[in-house]
């Protein structure tokens, strides 16, 4: 039987790991707030954005930009957009699993892979199962800069304006609730085209100041910067709360095991009393 | 007075949204004022103040570049965070590269379809079983 001291040693380094995980719990759950703020605080221009795009698509424009372009796809590349620290239960590792899927299935129709990754845990991940990767953007913190991410967004693009991929896919979790985060693959080039009913089918044209390609060129390119910052947010969001929650439950683990220990300890203790009793009242009845 | 409407966002915030008398901004071909009515325009801006006229008042913001939509009833600014150049972007795209050339030193090009299965799936399994653990007590 354990000895009263090594139980009392293992309690006690329970409880501290305990305090650890409490502390990081409310570590992610005051991030959360931060980190859901600043998802909303993207909404307008993303919305902004958006709305524009679609006045686009339905102006008779002159110029038919190549991101509405549907080629024969040979490659796709995905971004994929995971978090920088880990112990956030199966958040990074649901929507890697969602990835892969893709990637499989776009590889039974002989479309190749590569991948643009945002976030450490991508990129450790990808280095040990391999892949091609273009681009990586990591470390950029609770409240990421648009500007970090203009460089990984402009390889994509450029591969795509060379002709070297065909397909874009965006990858990353979506925020439903604190309990829910959704993986989504999300195809971003070809752009789909906007649904949009005949009657608002009329014949108008913007003015462009200057060329319309160069406007057009600036404006989707800014478009899916939005995009892929907007997902990178959100992701930051999911991420605190998949925290949040984890460590809830290591804490209330660690509760668990405390009980049982004490439970385990009161037990031992008890029967070291029992048994000297037993010692003493054997060696009066001796003498 | 007839107005229409404005909307001035950035990449992170919302900066500006109400009615306006007329609308001043900085286009990359020169100075643009807008009233309401406007023939649809869309043109690239050039570092420098938005004005928005409401009557006799005026509010000024500053932009740093982006781009502006016209529509007859809306004016659509949507700012840069930063000034853009494409010197600028070229060197973060280079940086991008250069960071999974780094990461990803001698590691193979082809994606291992099975170990990446392998592995998540046994990541997944990990996650399963601590949830088991957890139900059972």
């Amino acid at each position: 039987m354990a000895n009263t001291k090594e139980v009392r040693k293992q309690i006690a380094s329970i409880k501290s790991t305990q305090k650890i995980t409490s502390a990081m719990e409310m570590v992610a759950a005051s991030k959360m707030k931060k980190t859901q703020d600043t998802m909303l605080e993207g909404r307008p221009y993303s919305l902004k954005i958006k709305d524009v795009i679609s006045h686009i698509a339905l102006a008779s424009s002159e110029y038919p930009h190549p991101f509405y372009e549907e080629r024969t796809p040979k490659k796709a590349c995905f971004i994929v957009v995971s978090s920088d620290k880990g112990l956030c239960g199966g958040l990074n590792i649901n929507l890697f699993k969602q990835v892969i899927a893709k990637s499989a299935e776009l590889n039974e129709q002989d479309i190749e892979s590569c991948f643009a990754l945002i976030g450490t845990k991508a990129s450790a991940f990808f280095k040990s199962v391999g892949g091609e990767v273009l681009a990586v953007a990591e470390k950029l913190g609770d409240k990421p800069n648009p500007d970090d991410l203009i460089g990984l967004t402009k390889v994509v693009l450029d591969m795509h304006k060379n002709g070297d991929i065909d397909q874009a896919y965006l990858c990353s979790n979506g925020f439903v609730n604190t309990m829910t985060q959704q993986p989504n693959v999300e195809q971003l080039i070809p752009l789909a085209p906007e649904e949009h009913d005949e009657s608002s089918l009329t014949q108008w044209d913007y003015i462009y100041e200057p060329e319309a390609k160069e406007l057009l060129d600036g404006l989707l390119t800014r478009y899916i910067e939005s995009l892929v910052y907007q997902a990178v947010i959100e992701n930051n969001a999911c991420e605190q709360a998949a925290k949040m929650i984890a460590m809830k439950n290591a804490t209330d683990n660690a509760g668990d095991l405390i009980k049982e220990l004490e439970l385990l300890y009161n037990n031992v203790r008890q029967a070291a009393i029992t048994q000297e009793l037993s010692e003493i009242v054997g060696g009066a009845s001796a003498v | 007075m007839s107005t229409i409407k404005i909307n001035i966002v950035s990449s992170s915030e919302e900066i500006y949204t109400g009615e306006a008398t007329m609308v001043y901004a900085t286009g990359t071909l020169g100075e643009l004022g807008i009233a309401p009515g406007h023939t649809p325009l869309l043109t690239g801006l050039a570092a420098g103040p938005v004005r928005v006229q409401n009557g006799s008042e005026e509010e000024a913001f500053f932009c740093s570049g982006g781009f502006l939509e016209v529509q007859p009833d809306l004016v659509t600014v949507l700012s840069d965070t930063a000034e853009r150049a494409d010197s600028l972007d070229e060197a973060e795209a280079i940086k991008a590269k250069e960071t999974a050339e780094q990461e990803l030193a001698n590691k193979d090009a082809t994606l291992d379809y099975a170990k990446a299965s392998a592995q998540l799936a046994e990541a997944v399994a990990r996650l399963k079983t601590i949830q088991k653990l957890r139900k059972k007590q």
